[in-house]
């Protein structure tokens, strides 16, 4: 496990290009930069991405097409194309009134699924006739913000989590841009909005939903400490584990089986689904740090008496390497079926690779 | 001049019932959800059966029911019960509760916290300290966010 510090400010999102070489990230504010260098060495900041005027809430990088789409709190969605080692900025018609939240490219890159606090999705594809990008809205029955998305590997079917309690699986299949899809165990009828899954008792904010590499289960964090399992191959049921933990506010599948997610106790869990009614805690993802109890000097023992009225040898920190709640993972190496590595982000303003063995 | 001779009868409109885009919860009335039987636990009380008396509280919570009279009659029960036990045993009451029950049980401890009485905080702040070492901060975390109380 490696940390590097990105400053104070907390990390909002985060992602990472193709080769792993570059990370693109918002300090809370209203500017995407992009770092380049390598794990384990120094980050240094090439560009700077200053379109939008909210603030940044969601990155995401298509590593095939080397396209960035952002979103931010201003309503808007831009588009990002290198071109000759500049950034280029291309407006998306979203159609928004209120802020976009979270926004992901589809898996073959040809769109986009964007949530907003305007009780919709907008799934966005590009149509070459007038060199634009156009939206289509999900919008029944969703009532309220879309927190996060997931795209299903085979490119139609998008998860959502919203602030209504719910956790949904529609169907964002664009019948200008592709062929129709083949049935998938959540369904065969797939219109253009169709809902395949919800599920009303979530207990809480759906914080983040992720599928698994097949696509045949559905895992999800919801505001009241639970993590939830929805598997296709079992007639949709749904398994709900409660934890002791604070509430966790992002997941991510590792493996078929095995899933991680972190959240505000700033460390990641890892749970396993074994199958319906077996969604079990394995363990914490962390290494305690090692307290380093030196032979402390008489000096030492004065000097902390006088200074923080204590002879022990304090530690403030947390005993984890993020000192804050961690907001966001993300694959980093080694593919879906079976995640090699993996990154956080938090409000620390810290990134931290964490090594996943299977 | 000082008095307002036109009607300000408009104050006292509520516009959040005319607005159609606002959020209503899922409401399923449970008719059967009536509480636990009062009687039986005082008299599991009284035989001394503190641990029955505890499952017979925590039995079908009224949290589906939007009758503020049942949610009431529910919580001086199992108010009662919590009083009546000794801090001695109350840990090992806690131990014998599932995950749901140490959650519901938690709902219930807030609960009583809102509305302090002589000696009711005492305990069950006894009952807070047990409970939340078995349920952790999650339990707390759920007797926040649960739409449908205790």
């Amino acid at each position: 496990m490696s940390l590097y510090s990105f400053g104070l400010e907390p990390l909002s999102c985060h992602a990472w290009n193709k080769d792993r070489t570059q990370i693109a990230v918002s300090p809370n504010n209203n500017v995407v930069h992009i770092y380049q260098g390598s794990q384990g060495k120094e980050w240094i900041k090439i560009h700077e991405l200053t379109e939008h005027s909210g603030r940044i809430t969601g990155i995401d990088w298509a590593p095939e097409s080397n396209r960035i789409v952002t979103c931010a709190s201003d309503r808007n969605a831009y588009v990002w194309t290198l071109k000759d080692g500049v950034w280029k900025p291309t407006l998306v018609l979203v159609r928004i009134n209120r802020a976009a939240t979270c926004v992901k490219w589809s898996p073959l890159e040809n769109k986009f699924a964007l949530g907003s606090g305007a009780k919709l999705i907008s799934v966005c594809y590009f149509e070459k006739e007038n060199d634009w990008w156009l939206s289509k809205h999900i919008k029944k029955p969703i009532n309220s913000t879309v927190l996060s998305l997931d795209w299903h590997p085979n490119n139609m079917l998008l998860a959502a989590g919203s602030a209504d309690l719910h956790c949904r699986i529609f169907s964002a299949y664009i019948k200008d841009i592709e062929d129709r899809p083949g049935p998938t165990p959540w369904g065969s009828k797939m219109p253009f909005g169709e809902v395949l899954l919800e599920h009303k008792e979530c207990g809480g904010w759906v914080h983040s939903v992720s599928f698994s590499p097949s696509g045949d289960t559905l895992a999800w964090v919801s505001h009241n400490s639970a993590i939830g399992v929805a598997d296709a191959t079992q007639g949709k049921e749904v398994t709900q584990l409660t934890t002791g933990h604070l509430p966790l506010l992002s997941v991510l599948y590792v493996c078929e089986t095995e899933i991680v997610a972190a959240g505000h106790d700033c460390c990641p869990y890892q749970f396993s689904y074994k199958g319906l009614g077996c969604l079990e805690f394995v363990k914490k993802v962390d290494i305690p740090k090692q307290t380093s109890k030196g032979n402390m000097s008489a000096m030492q023992h004065f000097r902390n008496l006088d200074k923080k009225a204590t002879i022990e040898d304090e530690d403030t920190g947390l005993g984890c390497l993020h000192q804050n709640s961690i907001t966001q993972l993300c694959l980093l190496e080694g593919g879906k079926e079976k995640v090699e590595k993996f990154s956080s982000v938090g409000l620390d303003g810290a990134m931290v690779v964490w090594e996943f063995k299977h | 001049m000082a008095k307002n001779t036109l009607s300000s009868r408009f104050r006292k409109v509520d516009i959040d019932e005319f607005d159609e885009n606002q959020f209503v919860d899922d409401h399923d009335e449970a008719a059967d959800q009536q509480g636990p039987d009062a009687a039986e636990a005082d008299n599991l009380i009284r035989q001394g059966d503190m641990m029955a008396a505890l499952h017979v509280a925590l039995r079908n919570p009224p949290i589906n029911s939007k009758n503020p009279a049942i949610k009431e009659r529910a919580q001086t029960v199992v108010l009662r019960v919590l009083t009546s036990f000794r801090s001695s045993d109350i840990e090992s009451a806690v131990k014998s509760l599932d995950k749901n029950g140490v959650d519901l049980l938690m709902k219930y401890i807030y609960r009583g916290f809102e509305k302090p009485t002589d000696n009711s905080s005492a305990i069950l702040l006894q009952w807070h300290e047990k409970a939340f070492a078995v349920g952790g901060l999650g339990s707390i975390v759920r007797v926040m966010t649960a739409r449908k109380t205790v």
